[in-house]
């Protein structure tokens, strides 16, 4: 991701570059995507963005192929059917031991010997601990570019990748293009695009590679694994309602309200990023750009300004409700019902009329 | 033990604003800090320096007022502040970056003495990519370990290193040998308050100050603008929806009033949602 200074100075004259790709990175063809599988599970960014490379590889009519790395043949054979009728043509497997868990050494190698191999124009990961973390040795180990936690990916006029992703702090939007360089890579948030619609029975090919490293060589060595026993932790990102709260609500003993109407709707609650700064919050209930990107239908926001780095993150809800004190302030431009209020009041009532309305209903049934 | 610290001064970006008319970043006056995110990293390498001896030294890439966050970072307690600053650096994006920070490490560890550990933060405020460190890692061939929330054990004389790494659905505990590269989870620690001692010799301190050639680099193409492979094609903001937000009236209302028109409202534009919930309060 390019740094502040060159989006004011020296930008003009390179995006009014001619595109001229060298000789040797021409035979760069299709369009790959990362299939994250751990602990014999597919991650569900990667049919997220299964979805979003099919849309690429047939605008630049090119073949979309998944990536999956692992040691149990099982679970590969299992995910390669998932990518395939979630829109994959063909999968690339590296089946060998030293895959079983993630670790940066083995899966760097394998990443960087398949792209050499067999010459992707695009490579998309999901942009998780994994993904961030593969993404960024294999761009350097490539020197390629790689533009991380895209919004949107769109292929521009001259068939080039077009990663947007927020920038300066999230308060603006940038296009970012790798135009001398393969493969273009970029990394996208969980739940930043639609998950696709599966195709039942569609099929593809499977090209098989070998990792060509022996566990002796690997220096890092995985311990243990502590999986996270707050399972509320995974489920914002996923969850049917969201409620959050923000600066509006003016103080910590507050952030209960949100905690309160989100228990009456069975919903998860969150909140933008200065609550994780001021402390009212843990980092991992933080909605936005830098924290969680969710896809409620429906999504309530008490006390929210709507920055662009919190605007990004909660576009895909199918409703989003907003109450604020103020009539300007930037979520009413993409909210889809606002209420003119002060949350800290108008919370409890909410939470009030919700309970009555669904006890009273639940009598009558 | 040789530690480095890389941080970098950001703008504080809860203070930027946008100009309404022209959608360009108003940067009059805007304060800057260091990076949130590397404090974490710089507490964790002081700690590990008072446990374990040795010195800490904080590296950053930026213009010349970049010596400001330098000073800071002193002021905690760190004991060397090292400058990479040169025209030739600006408009460098992660890959340019992280080939000029490697190029001063070794420059570093020629002078000073070659670390054991390289910290960063997770990420910056304002690029967010979280791409530098790992940069870093796989030019200078240390072992990476991003998004460290503890370090369990570290045996510098042995080399041996055990850290608890925040991954998808859990914790993995990783153990490594030395020289590692560690990008510090937020929360892992909390900044010291500087001593009074260390902001007076922050205040002197002579800040070693590198241009690209002082830190060895000749090949200039591969730094600033020349030496990275992004562009930005452009800067926007983001266009509102066509339709502005729907307004419930709230006028001489009471709340409840109001509370109920709101309920309403999202269960006439979503019927299923209200079915959903009946079943889930029913089951209560």
């Amino acid at each position: 991701m390019a740094e502040p200074e060159k989006q004011t100075s020296a930008a003009p004259n390179r995006a009014g570059m001619k595109k001229e790709l060298p000789e040797h990175f021409k035979a760069y063809k299709h369009v790959w995507v990362v299939i994250e599988c751990e602990h014999g599970q597919v991650h569900p960014v990667s049919y997220e963005l299964l979805g979003e490379g099919r849309k690429l590889a047939s605008k630049r009519g090119v073949e979309l192929a998944g990536v999956i790395l692992g040691s149990d043949k099982e679970v590969i054979s299992a995910a390669a059917i998932d990518a395939f009728e979630y829109g994959a043509d063909l999968v690339y497997t590296v089946t060998d031991p030293a895959l079983a868990h993630y670790r940066n050494e083995a899966y760097t190698k394998a990443m960087t010997d398949l792209v050499n191999t067999y010459k992707p124009e695009i490579l998309l990961l999901g942009a998780t601990t994994l993904g961030r973390d593969l993404a960024g040795s294999v761009a350097t180990a490539l020197l390629t570019g790689l533009t991380a936690d895209c919004t949107e990916l769109a292929i521009d006029d001259e068939g080039s990748l077009a990663a947007t992703r927020p920038t300066f702090g999230g308060s603006l939007l940038c296009t970012i293009l790798t135009l001398n360089y393969r493969p273009q890579m970029a990394t996208v948030r969980p739940r930043v695009l639609p998950a696709p619609v599966r195709q039942a029975g569609r099929r593809g090919r499977i090209v098989e590679h070998p990792l060509g490293l022996l566990e002796d060589d690997i220096v890092t060595k995985i311990v243990k694994f502590i999986a996270d026993r707050d399972s509320n932790k995974a489920q914002l990102a996923y969850a049917d309602i969201v409620v959050a709260g923000g600066l509006g609500l003016r103080s910590a003993e507050n952030f209960q309200l949100v905690k309160s109407l989100a228990e009456v709707l069975d919903a998860e609650y969150g909140g933008s990023r200065p609550l994780v700064q001021k402390g009212w919050m843990t980092s991992d209930r933080q909605i936005g750009q830098t924290g969680k990107t969710i896809r409620p239908k429906l999504y309530i926001a008490a006390g929210i300004s709507g920055a662009i780095q919190h605007r990004v993150g909660v576009e895909g809800a199918d409703m989003i409700v907003a109450i604020n004190t103020d009539p300007n302030a930037p979520i009413f431009d993409f909210a889809h019902v606002g209420i003119v209020a002060d949350a800290i009041r108008l919370l409890p009532a909410l939470t009030e009329a919700f309970r009555k309305h669904l006890s009273v209903n639940r009598l009558a049934g | 033990m040789h530690i480095v610290v890389c941080i970098k001064q950001v703008p504080d970006s809860a203070q930027i604003r946008v100009h309404p008319v022209t959608n360009t970043i108003m940067r009059q006056g805007v304060p800057t800090i260091i990076n949130p995110y590397d404090l974490f990293a710089l507490e964790e390498a002081m700690r590990w320096r008072d446990k374990a001896g040795g010195e800490v030294t904080v590296l950053t890439m930026g213009p010349a007022m970049a010596e400001d966050s330098l000073r800071k970072a002193l002021s905690f307690g760190a004991d060397r502040a090292v400058l990479l600053t040169d025209r030739y650096f600006a408009g460098s994006d992660t890959l340019a970056t992280s080939f000029a920070l490697a190029a001063a490490l070794r420059k570093i560890g020629e002078e000073f003495g070659a670390p054991l550990m390289v910290f960063t933060g997770k990420q910056t405020i304002d690029g967010d990519t979280a791409q530098v460190g790992p940069g870093i890692a796989k030019r200078l061939k240390l072992n990476q370990l991003t998004y460290v929330a503890r370090i369990v054990e570290l045996d510098p004389e042995r080399g041996n290193i055990t850290v608890e790494r925040r991954a998808e659905g859990g914790v993995q505990v990783l153990s490594t040998r030395l020289p590692v590269l560690i990008t510090m989870l937020e929360g892992a620690n909390e900044m010291r308050r500087g001593s009074l001692e260390d902001a007076l010799r922050a205040a002197r301190a002579e800040i070693v100050t590198w241009s690209a050639a002082d830190a060895g680099i000749s090949d200039l193409t591969k730094c600033g603008l020349r030496g990275s492979p992004t562009i930005v094609k452009k800067v926007f903001a983001p266009p509102p929806r066509a339709e502005k937000a729907y307004q419930i009236e709230t006028s001489g209302r009471s709340m409840e009033a109001l509370a109920d028109s709101v309920m309403r409202e999202i269960f006439k534009r979503q019927p299923s949602l209200e079915s959903e919930l009946m079943r889930f309060s029913a089951g209560q």
